[in-house]
């Protein structure tokens, strides 16, 4: 393995999402010169508007799938992509924007748009992998720029990436933090969300709403139930999994189940 | 030179004193205040900072903390930190490794940490427990953990006799608890307008030599022991341990760890509070130019499906099996391992526990339907 | 280096290279490792069932059992790859260097089967932790009785160091059983699971001692049929498999009911991992 190699081809893409997790890469100031040092980075037009075709080694995707468009774009993007990984919520989860997923689309184009018919769009705001192979997810709303770092200099030493998949609670309780629905009785999400923002609002006091998304084997019922007896009503606490990620299945069939929908 | 059990007087408005000596002393002083609706262990300068005229009530899944009015420093019994972080780094580097390319050659070399003089005032006796079963897990096997080791040398425990519990508190049951016994170097009893402070180790003496104190009247100790029997005879909480180990290990099968399932949110909160939990994954954090990496060990806990990986699968894919596991080995294989409970009766795992699991409750109910 | 550095000693892995790499089926590779600090070797002396923590630099350390003779210079880990640690190693060349921290756990009771009959049975890559016992036996053959080697694979290609049952095979005073799960049109072998070729063994009750390696399901199915036959639970040792992250009993993830996988084990006597065997979920 030794001698000199070529630098692998990053490429950062875009589908349906507000360039927040993009932003996260940018904003690693300290580490980005070193970044470019060790990748080319081929494709990343929130940095550059210089690009360069696939093949690519690392494709970072952003965004959700919503138009028809979307679908053919995403499957050329894996087909020059040896390793593609997903970042933020809206690519690993459909996004806030998933929320059209219960609604008539229709309906809700005739009342934003004057000329509807001049929109073509899909019915529903999807996860990448509902369209292609993911091979890696970071999720997060927005990501960690630590995380997709940590992503990338595992990639650097051929690596998949060791992503905590435990709950918020863990890196809360590693601070030093007290409990804020044990202290103050705060309806925080941190118990079934996936650890990895460094358990940001609750060290600010703030309960969790679960923007990294599901932790690998959450338990969304018990949590239900505790946040009822914290004195949500089963509307709200719905709501709280309904939220960024409620796409995503074990908050989605609880969401439902709550709801009375079909799960 | 006082006697190691000779019990002496210290007023309270001399606590400060204490607090001064041990800053004299070069320690880095920790002791209990209140901070974010709990009591925390920080570092403190002024007896002011402390929990002065502090209560707190606790039980499962919730703890409340308000001002009682009172003059007494240790009134709150205890908060979700123990010692454990003290000896026992949530997260810390163990190793960094210098490496000199793709497949290529590399050094490693330990990252011990610096060895600092701390004191923790305000300990529980629950906590001395937790901190003697710890040192059992990190220094008296064949490989003594330095990292821990370094830390531990360095501590200087001022206990606590608990004068009040609790409703989550139930050390009685595993006689950790109330009264410090063994572990300190200084222990104190609180009282009206002051403390009975005696010393459990040469350190200790030599503080309290000191501050040249007094030493307890009679009635003051008599006081002092109605005071830490009350406390005892009036602990809430109960935990059988008469029939452990077996008692688990007979009962594998048993339909409470479905219902348990159900309930737990496999959120690790109880193995983050508890002061004996030593879990912990290691992980390589490589730099970015791939020219040195940094072996990383921190708390885990065996409610992550991580912690049971084997071979692309997890042994554990289920919460009754990680709660499970998590019970017996606190109260069960813990005895196998180390001659010892792994549980202490702080009852930090009640409290802290999101949506109150009481683990006293879920024996109770294997030993119920068991029978 | 302080004294207390020197404490932390058994944490830091040792460079070895890579000398030679040997590839079986799709996914198994034998790595036979040199030390680049010769001097260190006698720090690596093991006993075959022991393992190492073989380190991946940048990457992590897997738990693999040392597959190779406690004579030979070289040390030899025969890996699947599973995880994302060996999927690393598995693109490693000759020439290229890994990290070693060891040896760890009890291996085989090689001494304790001095003079006895040794049946050995093992199933998928459940080989690996236990060919450096059959080396062994067979290189100190006046010492051991009659060895019987039972094993089992899925599949034909997943048969790892063929070349080795071949030779023991021809040894005297030996028996080589090898069966497949599934038949291939190569394989001239037994098809079956493996506890079926218990019946073209002698077994002597008195005298043999039982090695068992592989699917904790085969383990437990063969186990049950030798103590039916009348073997004593406690001349039936087993070698267990759990993740490993410290490797001296500290890190609780190879917990298996009261044992530490990697400090009371791998190998463990039936009687005292009996009541937990099996078990779902432990």
């Amino acid at each position: 393995m030794s001698g000199e190699r070529p630098r692998p081809r990053l490429a950062v893409f875009k589908f349906a999402s507000c360039d927040g997790c993009q932003l996260q890469l940018l904003n690693l100031e300290h580490e980005l010169l070193a970044l470019a040092e060790r990748f080319e980075i081929a494709h990343f037009l929130e940095a550059s508007s210089r690009t360069q075709d696939g093949p690519y080694d690392v494709a970072l995707v952003e965004g959700s799938i919503t138009t028809p468009a979307d679908v053919q774009r995403i499957r050329q993007v894996r087909e020059q992509a040896t390793t593609l990984v997903t970042i933020g919520a809206c690519a690993t989860s459909g996004g806030i924007q998933h929320l059209r997923n219960q609604a008539d689309v229709e309906d809700w184009k005739r009342q934003v748009y004057p000329r509807p018919e001049w929109i073509e769009t899909l019915a529903t705001s999807t996860p990448i992998s509902e369209h292609v192979r993911v091979d890696h997810e970071i999720q997060g709303c927005p990501v960690n720029g630590d995380q997709v770092l940590r992503v990338l200099t595992r990639a650097l030493l051929g690596a998949a990436p060791d992503l905590p998949g435990a709950s918020v609670c863990m890196e809360c309780k590693r601070q030093g933090n007290v409990c804020i629905v044990v202290a103050r009785g705060l309806p925080c999400m941190g118990p079934v969300t996936r650890a990895g923002c460094g358990a940001l609002c609750p060290s600010l006091g703030r309960d969790c709403y679960a923007c990294f998304g599901p932790s690998e084997d959450p338990n969304p019922d018990a949590l239900a139930r505790g946040l009822r007896a914290l004195g949500l009503s089963s509307r709200d606490v719905a709501r709280r999994f309904r939220g960024i990620n409620g796409h995503r299945r074990p908050f989605r069939a609880l969401a439902d189940r709550l709801e009375g929908r079909d799960g | 030179m006082p006697e190691p059990t000779q019990r002496l007087w210290l007023e309270r408005s001399r606590l400060q004193q204490l607090l001064d000596s041990l800053g004299e002393r070069g320690f880095e002083v920790h002791g209990p205040v209140v901070r974010d609706g709990a009591l925390v262990l920080a570092p403190v300068r002024a007896v002011e900072e402390l929990a002065v005229g502090w209560r707190e009530s606790q039980a499962p899944g919730r703890y409340r903390i308000e001002q009682s009015g009172s003059e007494r420093v240790f009134d709150v019994v205890n908060g979700p930190g123990s010692l454990k972080p003290f000896v026992f780094a949530a997260r810390e580097p163990l190793i960094r490794v210098e490496m000199d390319g793709p497949g290529g050659g590399f050094r490693a070399h330990a990252t011990l940490p610096e060895e600092r003089a701390v004191a923790v005032v305000g300990v529980r006796a629950c906590d001395l427990a937790a901190l003697a079963v710890q040192d059992r897990v990190f220094l008296h096997d064949r490989y003594p953990d330095p990292y821990y080791a370094a830390r531990r040398r360095g501590l200087f425990l001022v206990a606590v006799s608990c004068t009040r519990s609790a409703s989550t508190c139930f050390c009685t049951s595993l006689d950790t608890g109330p009264e410090a016994t063994t572990g300190f170097d200084v222990a104190l009893s609180e009282l009206e307008g002051g403390f009975v402070a005696r010393a459990g180790s040469p350190a200790g003496e030599d503080l309290l030599a000191e501050l040249a104190l007094p030493e307890a009247p009679a009635e003051t100790c008599v006081a002092e022991r109605r005071a830490l029997d009350a406390c005892a005879e009036a602990m809430p909480r109960k935990l059988d341990p008469s029939d452990l180990p077996e008692l688990l290990y007979d009962n594998l099968d048993h339909p409470r760890w479905d219902d348990v399932a159900e309930r737990c949110l496999s959120c690790g909160n109880c193995t983050q509070v508890c002061p004996t939990c030593f879990c912990h994954d290691e992980r390589d954090e490589p730099s970015l130019d791939s020219g040195h990496s940094l072996r990383v060990r921190e708390w885990d806990s065996c409610f992550s499906l991580e912690h049971s990986y084997l071979h692309g699968m997890q042994v554990r894919s289920r919460i009754r099996d990680r709660y499970r596991q998590w019970l017996m080995h606190k109260l069960a294989t813990w005895i196998d391992q180390f001659g010892s409970s792994g549980c202490v009766g702080c009852g930090r795992c009640i409290s802290w526990c999101p949506v109150g699991i009481d683990l006293t409750q879920e024996v109770a109910a294997l030993r119920e339907r068991s029978a | 280096m302080s004294a207390s550095a020197s404490e932390a000693g058994y944490l830091l892995p040792e460079p070895a290279e890579i000398v030679e790499k040997r590839t079986y089926g799709s996914d198994i590779h034998a790595y036979r490792l040199r030390l680049c600090d010769p001097s260190a070797r006698p720090r690596f002396d093991f006993m075959p069932g022991q393992f190492n923590m073989v380190y991946a630099p940048g990457v992590g350390e897997v738990a693999i059992s040392i597959s190779s003779d406690p004579d030979d210079e070289d040390l030899e880990h025969t890996i699947r790859i599973v995880g994302r640690v060996t999927r690393v190693i598995e693109r490693l060349q000759v020439g290229d260097v890994l990290g070693l921290r060891g040896p760890y756990g009890h291996g085989w009771p090689l001494q304790e089967a001095r003079w006895r009959d040794v049946l050995v049975v093992t199933g998928g890559l459940g080989c690996a932790p236990v060919t450096g016992a059959i080396d062994y036996m067979f290189r100190r053959r006046a010492s051991y009785g009659r060895i019987s080697i039972l094993h089992g694979v899925k599949k034909p290609t997943d048969l790892v160091h063929r070349e080795r049952f071949e030779a023991w095979r021809r040894e005297p005073n030996c028996y080589v059983g090898l069966t497949s799960d599934t038949p291939e049109r190569s394989w001239r072998d037994r098809v079956g699971v493996v506890t079926e070729l218990f019946e073209e063994v002698e077994i002597d009750l008195d005298l043999t001692v039982v090695f068992m390696c592989g699917p904790e399901v085969m383990i437990r199915f063969a186990a049950r049929i030798l103590e039916r036959r009348g073997v004593p639970a406690s001349r039936i040792f087993v070698s267990m498999e759990r993740n490993m992250k410290c490797a001296v009993g500290l890190c609780g993830h190879c917990q298996f009911g009261p044992e530490f996988v990697c400090k009371d084990g791998p190998i463990f006597s039936m009687p005292r991992i009996a009541r937990f065997y099996g078990v779902r979920g432990l």
